[in-house]
């Protein structure tokens, strides 16, 4: 038998950090810079779905509306100054969501390193699709301004001004239609979870207004995915030509 | 070799409490007690073993105060002590619903529950404290029952005719151990308490008449160490599962009592064992334990079995003049609220007269049809709820729908290792506090006492007189491994354990367990006779020597072993549980738990007797210091040595209990 | 019944482990599921073999020792205490997988024992009312209202089994933090704590390395009391709350 001689503390498993009540170090806080970074691109999404469907409305209306997001804030701000402005914000925005996010996953994939040898189905589901989703979400950012907003990958003869000519270009390729699509699926899978749960991380949620705001998030995602899959429809079926 | 004899020693009796007025002896004690500067209670160290109401309760408190605490607790955390598993209340003298409730009320129905078997001035006592505990409770966060008021509610309970009950659903045995377990955390934290938790008591260490230190096991390792201080509590439980089955956790054991009762603890009415009256009846051989559904049932259920012997019709099938409502028959004032002792054994003997129900015969109805008529089912379900789905889901039956069916299991131990009203053992500077001493239940505990006692003893008596001790103790020599009395003590650890891996017989550690629980509940359960002690007395020595010929323990000593713990757990049951049978049987009357069918009133009730037997049974281990392993029982020639404490009754005297 | 066990073994924390095939027969729909490794450790002790090691105490779905993953669910297919599932919830003939919690913060000990001491911690940092014994005012002197109390209870029932860990992709502890943080906050005794409480809490729950929680929900659908997942919005209320707080002063 192991004899121990001494009396002494057990030698219980040390905690893997020193505890801090630091607002980023937390996993609290790293979820509400996510909450609070995802609530601003879903305000400039809603913003940007409205401003989409004045596609429907002809060249006119929809360059006009192009050329406004320039002038925004005229004349108290110089020209696309504005404009600047909600790029910064919204850079910020995407850098701050994508990095909480990256930290959050790594250091959730590290607490639990063994999974389980009986898998149940769906165990995760809203997880995974939230990481998978947020990435295929990050690689359609950089396309879509890749192709309509320097015009770097556009297809079809980009020209800065003319955004319906472009919009129709892009929806006239095949691929075009297809990563639009699925990423715009992604949206509404993404804002579906992810409105639902910034409420939570930023404590609005409770029991009472739980239905609500399930029903907001469901509102949400499906306007939102409606409202821009609308665009592509519209170029492919000819409504919008 | 047999155990069936005994020899009477010195009678003993308290020295601490003093004289006077019982309202004012524990003002007096706590005046009389030596005190400890505050700055030389850092150079004390206490040991605490066990975390449940009593010991996390005294292990917060003594840190608090500033003394060095060392908790043991065999569990993976201090927070699952079985105390967590009452269910039904706490009592306290608050007299809130102004029904004519004191501390002398409380005080009186505790002595007479008890059957007039235990001590007055410790009865009264925990009736004064029980006020305080409720105070200090819910300033911790306690979420006792409350009134739409915002004040507590509160209930009446088994044996009592007040509404002093305080409780928290069916769970306020896990509320109340949850704000000790966090005031010991606060201490933890604060690094006044050194917790050990998964490891687990194996002897104590006596050096010069004095409780120094423990030896105890690493659950994980397999690891013994020796732990030193200058004075051991055991706030370690009760010794039920000496029955095999019982409501205790699967793992609550009698190795810390029993141990110290061989280093020189004497241990006092260790047949005082609590038989409850409504747990789940088993269901076959496979059954490991029993579950109790809280007693507050009875306050709306009523009891009933068939008039006919050998009904099996279902229960809605049996019309209301062909059942016997017992207990409103037999005790029409108490009815279904009589006494624990007294509802069980009501049951066995409409069972025993074949009118029990279920399987086996070995249950009786408890009925909330009644109630669910009076009340709504809406009603019921907020006040019980919790209940049902326990009872629904071991038994898969709706108690909504058909009548729970119930059978007394092996609850509580009154009985435990002897103590002073400072909560003293025998040996100095060996306290035990909670159901691991003998008390202030006497014979019988009444409902809703026993988290009572454990937190007054662990919050405001115990922090109180070991402080006198202590005082009196200023210096203690330190003990090292290396003293000749720590030497032996561990040898006969280690050779214990060795000797049980050795063995490597044929059969397992829980097939003599069972068979123990099996003579146990058969011959020292809810009635006993001359007759069946002296055949228990004959059996355990026999399946003593069976175990240590046909054990089989698996695996080494030196890790996470299981078999083993339980195996080393079974040594001291088989040896307690002589003792056991051997105080039923010099104990020729009835009280209380304790029913010698030789002893009752021409009606079957149990028969007191006053003149011979008012006096706590401390029994003294002869030669006490232990003996070399492997020789198993009493050193030869030796009998236990029986020692009186007589009890006097200035306040409450004694008259037959009656609850008719 | 019969049945096909498929456990996991680990002799020791050090140890590699993997899962073991056994069989059991003659098992009562009667027998609670911890029961049935009784029946089967029986056997493993006669032929000589290592039985299975497990937590387990009360028995009665209270102590929150019991911890077993069953066919991938904590605690098994109902939603109770693995020593409240009884082989009923099963059918003859069944393969059964039995695993251990799986965390980081929760190390495997033996077979299917963890070591769940990182909860202890988190309570130690913070989870109590400083109320020293004695220094109590009388129970009634501070009302609290019915709404209050039971919102508190229902928070205070967590019986620290861990499931929520376990079940949790994440192996997330917000859930057991978030019932401690809501049954104290929500009650008079606990404000005058309730910031340092939280803050203290969490920070212990991140150094222990639970993970972080992504609201999948997982965790009060294993939790065999109940304790709603909104429990985890109002924690997250009173930490944001908290460092407003502790930002001002």
């Amino acid at each position: 038998m192991a004899l121990a001689t001494k009396s002494g503390r057990n030698t219980a498993r040390p905690p893997a950090a020193a505890p801090t009540r630091g607002f980023w170090a937390s996993t609290i806080g790293k979820k509400t810079v996510m909450a609070a970074s995802g609530l601003i691109m879903l305000a400039y999404l809603v913003a940007h779905v409205t401003g989409n469907l004045k596609v429907f409305f002809g060249p006119e209306e929809f360059n006009g509306y192009g050329h406004w997001l320039r002038v925004m804030g005229a004349p108290v701000l110089h020209h696309q100054w504005g404009l600047w402005i909600a790029r910064i914000v919204l850079l910020t925005a995407v850098v701050a969501h994508a990095v909480s996010a990256y930290q959050l996953s790594r250091r959730d994939i590290k607490a639990r390193p063994t999974a389980y040898v009986h898998r149940r189905k769906g165990a995760s589901y809203a997880t995974r699709t939230m990481r998978w989703g947020g990435v295929v979400l990050g690689l359609f950012i950089v396309w879509h301004v890749l192709d309509l907003t320097t015009g770097t990958v556009h297809a079809g003869g980009f020209e800065e001004g003319r955004p319906y000519q472009n919009v129709i270009d892009t929806f006239s390729t095949w691929y075009g239609n297809v990563i639009y699509i699925v990423a715009m699926l992604a949206v509404g899978l993404h804002v579906r979870h992810g409105f639902w749960s910034a409420a939570q991380t930023l404590g609005i949620g409770n029991a009472r207004r739980e239905r609500a705001l399930t029903f907001l998030a469901n509102a949400l995602a499906l306007v939102l995915t409606a409202g821009f899959i609308a665009v592509p429809v519209g170029v492919m079926t000819g409504v919008v030509s | 070799m047999t155990f069936t004899d005994y020899t009477v020693g010195e009678p003993i009796a308290d020295t601490k409490a003093p004289a006077g007025p019982i309202a004012e002896r524990w003002d007096t004690r706590r005046f009389q007690a030596k005190l400890v500067n505050p700055a030389n209670r850092r150079g004390h160290r206490i040991i605490v073993v066990g975390t449940g109401l009593a010991g996390g309760s005294a292990g917060a408190t003594l840190a608090e105060q500033g003394y060095q605490v060392v908790q043991f607790c065999y569990q993976d955390s201090p927070r699952r002590a079985h105390s967590i598993a009452a269910q039904g209340g706490i009592n306290a003298a608050k007299n809130y619903r102004n029904d004519g409730d004191s501390v002398h009320r409380l005080f009186y129905d505790t002595v007479k529950g008890g059957d007039f078997r235990a001590r007055e001035s410790n009865v009264h006592r925990l009736a004064q404290i029980s006020v305080e505990i409720i105070d200090q409770c819910v300033a911790q966060g306690v979420p006792f029952a409350r009134e739409y008021g915002g004040l507590l509610d509160t209930r009446s309970f088994g044996g009592v005719q007040v509404s002093r009950t305080f409780y928290a659903r069916g769970q306020t045995g896990q509320q109340l151990l949850l704000g000790a377990y966090q005031a010991l955390s606060r201490q933890i934290a604060a690094g006044n308490v050194e917790m050990h938790p998964r490891t687990e008591m194996l002897d104590l260490i006596v050096v010069d008449g004095r409780a120094r230190g423990i030896v105890a096991r690493d659950l994980v390792t397999g690891r013994i160490s020796t732990h030193y201080a200058d004075a051991v509590v055991l706030a370690t439980g009760g010794y039920g599962n000496v029955f095999y089955l019982s409501t205790n956790a699967m793992n609550s054991n009698a190795t810390a009592v029993w141990r110290a009762h061989r280093r020189g603890a004497w241990f006092a009415n260790p047949c005082f064992t609590q038989i409850h009256p409504t747990c789940i009846p088993r269901t076959g051989d496979h059954q490991s334990k029993l579950t109790l559904m809280s007693e507050s049932l009875r306050n709306d259920g009523r009891i009933w079995v068939p008039k006919a012997k050998g009904d099996t019709r279902p229960a809605d099938e049996i019309p209301e003049d062909e059942r016997d409502y017992y207990l409103e028959r037999i005790y029409p004032s108490f009815g279904n609220l009589v006494p624990r002792d007294i509802a069980s054994r009501a049951a066995k003997n409409v069972c025993d007269e074949g009118r029990g129900v279920g399987p086996g015969g070995q249950g009786v109805y408890l009925d909330f049809a009644d109630a669910i008529r009076r009340m709504g089912r809406a009603k019921v379900e907020e006040k019980y709820g919790n209940l049902f789905d326990m009872y629904e889901r071991i038994t898969a039956e709706n108690p909504y729908e058909v009548p729970m069916r119930i059978y007394p299991a092996v609850h509580y131990t009154m009985g435990g290792l002897w103590v002073d009203y400072d909560l003293q053992t025998t040996v100095p500077g060996l306290f035990a506090i909670g159901e691991a001493n003998f008390s202030d239940h006497g014979a019988n505990r009444l409902g809703a006492s026993a988290l009572m006692q454990g937190l007054a003893d662990g919050y405001f008596v115990l922090p109180a007189t070991i402080n006198d001790y202590l005082a009196r103790h200023p210096h203690s020599d330190p003990v090292t491994d290396d003293h000749p009395a720590v030497r032996e003590v561990l040898a006969e650890t280690e050779d214990r354990l060795h000797l049980l891996l050795a063995v490597d017989g044929d059969r397992t550690p829980d097939s003599f367990h069972r068979e123990l629980g099996e003579v146990m509940w058969e011959f020292c359960g809810m009635a006993r006779t001359e007759a069946g002690l002296r055949k228990a007395l004959r059996r355990i020595p026999e399946i003593r020597e069976e175990f240590w010929r046909r054990i089989k323990v698996p695996g080494t000593g030196e890790e996470f072993n299981q078999s083993l713990e339980k195996a080393n757990r079974i040594v001291d049951y088989l040896e307690l549980a002589e003792l056991m049978c051997l105080d039923a049987l010099h104990r020729e009357e009835s009280c209380g738990g304790h029913f010698r069918e030789e002893s009752q009133t021409p009606d079957g009730e149990a028969a007191r007797r006053d003149e011979e037997f008012s006096y706590a049974a401390a029994w003294e281990f002869p030669g006490s210091g232990g003996r070399p392993p492997g020789e198993h029982g009493t050193p030869d020639g030796a009998a236990p040595v029986l020692h009186r404490e007589a009890l006097t009754f200035e306040y409450v005297h004694p008259t037959q209990r009656s609850y008719a | 019944m019969r049945l096909n066990l498929r456990v996991w073994r680990q002799k020791n924390g050090d140890a590699e482990g993997a899962m073991a095939t056994y069989r059991v027969d003659g098992i009562s729909p009667d027998m609670s599921f911890l029961e049935m490794l009784d029946t089967l450790n029986e056997e493993l002790i006669l032929r000589g073999e290592d039985p299975v090691a497990f937590d387990h105490d009360c028995r009665e779905g209270i102590c929150g020792a019991c911890s077993l993953v069953i066919n991938g669910d904590a605690h098994g297919p109902e939603r109770t205490t693995s020593c409240q599932l009884h082989m009923r919830s099963f059918r003859d003939g069944d393969t059964i997988d039995v695993e251990p919690w799986r965390a980081a913060a929760f190390p495997v000990v033996k077979d299917l024992v963890v070591d769940r001491s990182a909860f202890d911690r988190i309570i130690q940092a913070g989870g109590y009312v400083s109320v020293p014994t004695g220094s109590a005012p009388e129970a009634h002197a501070t009302p609290v209202p019915k709404a209050d109390a039971d919102h508190a209870f229902e928070h205070a029932e967590c019986i620290g089994c861990g499931a929520c860990v376990a079940a949790c992709p994440n192996g997330s502890a917000m859930l057991f933090t978030s019932a401690k943080v809501n049954h104290l906050g929500v009650l008079p005794q606990g404000a005058p704590e309730r910031e340092s409480r939280v803050l203290d809490m969490v920070a212990q729950m991140d150094a222990e390395g639970f993970g972080g929680c992504t609201l999948t929900g997982e965790c009060a659908t294993a939790c065999p009391k109940g304790i709603p997942l909104p429990s985890i919005a109002a924690m997250n209320k009173e930490w944001l709350r908290a460092r407003r707080k502790a930002g001002r002063s």
